[in-house]
């Protein structure tokens, strides 16, 4: 079978169609993952004994297993477990905001204690309280530094949503799977995946570089 | 009037004892230069102050309020003790003008507007009216510190806390600091300066204390104790510092 590049575009509304599924997995996740990944950055930074244990034992306890063993315990073994049924999608967004949170909040962490420790206290020395020095300064100059990592973590979550085709959410790579399982054109079709992975992952690189251009430097 | 007294007071950093049951107290329009050797306790002595370190022994009172008095009573404190830094600390993202109206936007609770005329009025006053859109990263040592003076004062403290104020700055910018910090002097401000400036202990500070061990070795008049230095430590000292 030769390659014949001019049997894509018949199978590229299907492709799209899972792109979005990619692209909606991606966004809510990592929305999420956010909201999550701030406050256990908070409680690492900030906390104290209690709060910066809980957050640490939900991190490594995250980073140190496969997200697919993740998705698979909360697909398979959680209705076992507690008798909660998720469907496919569901576990795959639970997934991705639990796991991208763990590796957000370690940027988090990082970023709040790069700040330098005499710009704190210019804040408190003047009377500030302690939740507007860090809503008003350090907060700021914290995000701004945590944006080049924030954008890894983004990529790479967008590129794990690929390990979910195990539950069978017909994300872009599960849908590749199943038109490659229909026609065997291995080559065109993996390509075509590939690129449309690259288009997103390259647009959400220039959405952070238009945001970190936009922001003063530091 | 006592404007700040210090009652037996002791620091402690886990088992190091940093301020040994120290008595002092300042009155108003005092110009108090504390010097010592590195390690003596003279920063740890004036970051107790306004409750940057909190005190382990003791009893601290600033304008009536002690520092051991709660949350809302050291925030009180702070807003009447400015404080300038060794390392500056001038907020990086904001500019010149922003930096100064911070505290009275944030503090004080004054509108943007109002702030910024304060920021404009300090800035001219530290002789850096035309640097009020520049960036702390495009100001020199100097120009940052003296920008970093206007921030404290733009709160419109009570008593001036200095840090080391002049010793992250080239020789040759440390003039327009001390300049700027005489002229508060002459006005009236109440000041605590740790430095090792002793041309401006002596021009300019009321009361000059040496530090040694956590505890105040000498407490006196600039020109005796420099000129003629009876305590031997003190003079030993001197004779490095000159």
């Amino acid at each position: 079978m030769s390659v014949d590049w001019t049997i894509v575009p018949q199978f590229l509304p299907q492709l799209f169609k899972g792109a979005k599924m990619t692209i909606y997995i991606t966004l809510v996740g990592l929305a999420g993952g956010m909201i999550i990944g701030v406050i256990a950055g908070l409680m690492r930074a900030y906390g104290n004994r209690l709060l910066n244990f809980i957050a640490l034992v939900y991190i490594e306890v995250i980073r140190g297993t496969p997200i697919v063993v993740q998705v698979m315990f909360l697909y398979f073994a959680l209705p076992v477990l507690a008798s909660i049924r998720i469907d496919p999608l569901s576990a795959a967004i639970i997934a991705i905001i639990i796991n991208a949170g763990a590796y957000i909040a370690e940027i988090v962490r990082g970023s709040l204690q790069s700040i330098s420790p005499g710009l704190r206290e210019a804040g408190l020395a003047m009377g500030l309280p302690r939740w507007k020095v860090l809503a008003l300064i350090v907060g700021p100059l914290a995000f701004r530094r945590s944006i080049p990592p924030l954008g890894n973590q983004f990529i790479v979550s967008l590129k794990d949503t690929s390990l979910f085709i195990v539950i069978g959410v017909g994300e872009l790579t599960r849908t590749g799977q199943e038109i490659m399982a229909s026609n065997f054109r291995a080559v065109e079709i993996w390509t075509a995946v590939a690129v449309i992975y690259l288009i997103l992952t390259g647009t959400l690189t220039l959405l952070l570089r238009l945001i970190e251009k936009r922001m003063r430097i530091l | 009037m006592s404007m700040i007294e210090f009652k037996q007071v002791s620091k402690h950093f886990g088992d190091l004892k940093v301020l040994d049951e120290v008595d002092l107290n300042i009155n108003e329009r005092e110009v108090v230069v504390l010097i010592g050797p590195s390690g003596s306790g003279k920063s740890t002595l004036l970051r107790c102050i306004n409750g940057l370190e909190m005190i382990t022994g003791g009893d601290l009172v600033v304008d009536g309020m002690s520092v051991l008095s709660g949350n809302a009573n050291l925030r009180e404190i702070r807003q009447e003790a400015g404080m300038v830094f060794q390392q500056f600390n001038l907020f990086p993202q904001l500019t010149a003008e922003e930096n100064v109206a911070f505290g009275p936007r944030h503090v004080r609770g004054l509108s943007n507007s109002e702030s910024l005329r304060i920021a404009h009025e300090l800035l001219d006053k530290v002789g850096l009216a035309e640097k009020k859109k520049h960036l702390p990263s495009e100001l020199s040592g100097g120009q940052q510190q003296r920008v970093a003076i206007a921030r404290a004062l733009a709160i419109k403290p009570k008593v001036m806390l200095f840090d080391e104020p002049t010793s992250a700055l080239d020789p040759e910018l440390r003039q327009e600091v001390l300049n700027v910090m005489q002229r508060l002097a002459e006005e009236g401000m109440t000041m605590v300066v740790v430095t090792h400036e002793m041309s401006f202990a002596r021009q300019v500070g009321t009361r000059l204390i040496f530090m040694e061990n956590g505890k105040i070795a000498v407490d006196g008049k600039p020109q005796e104790m420099l000129v003629n230095p009876t305590n031997p430590r003190l003079k030993d000292f001197l004779r490095h510092v000159e």
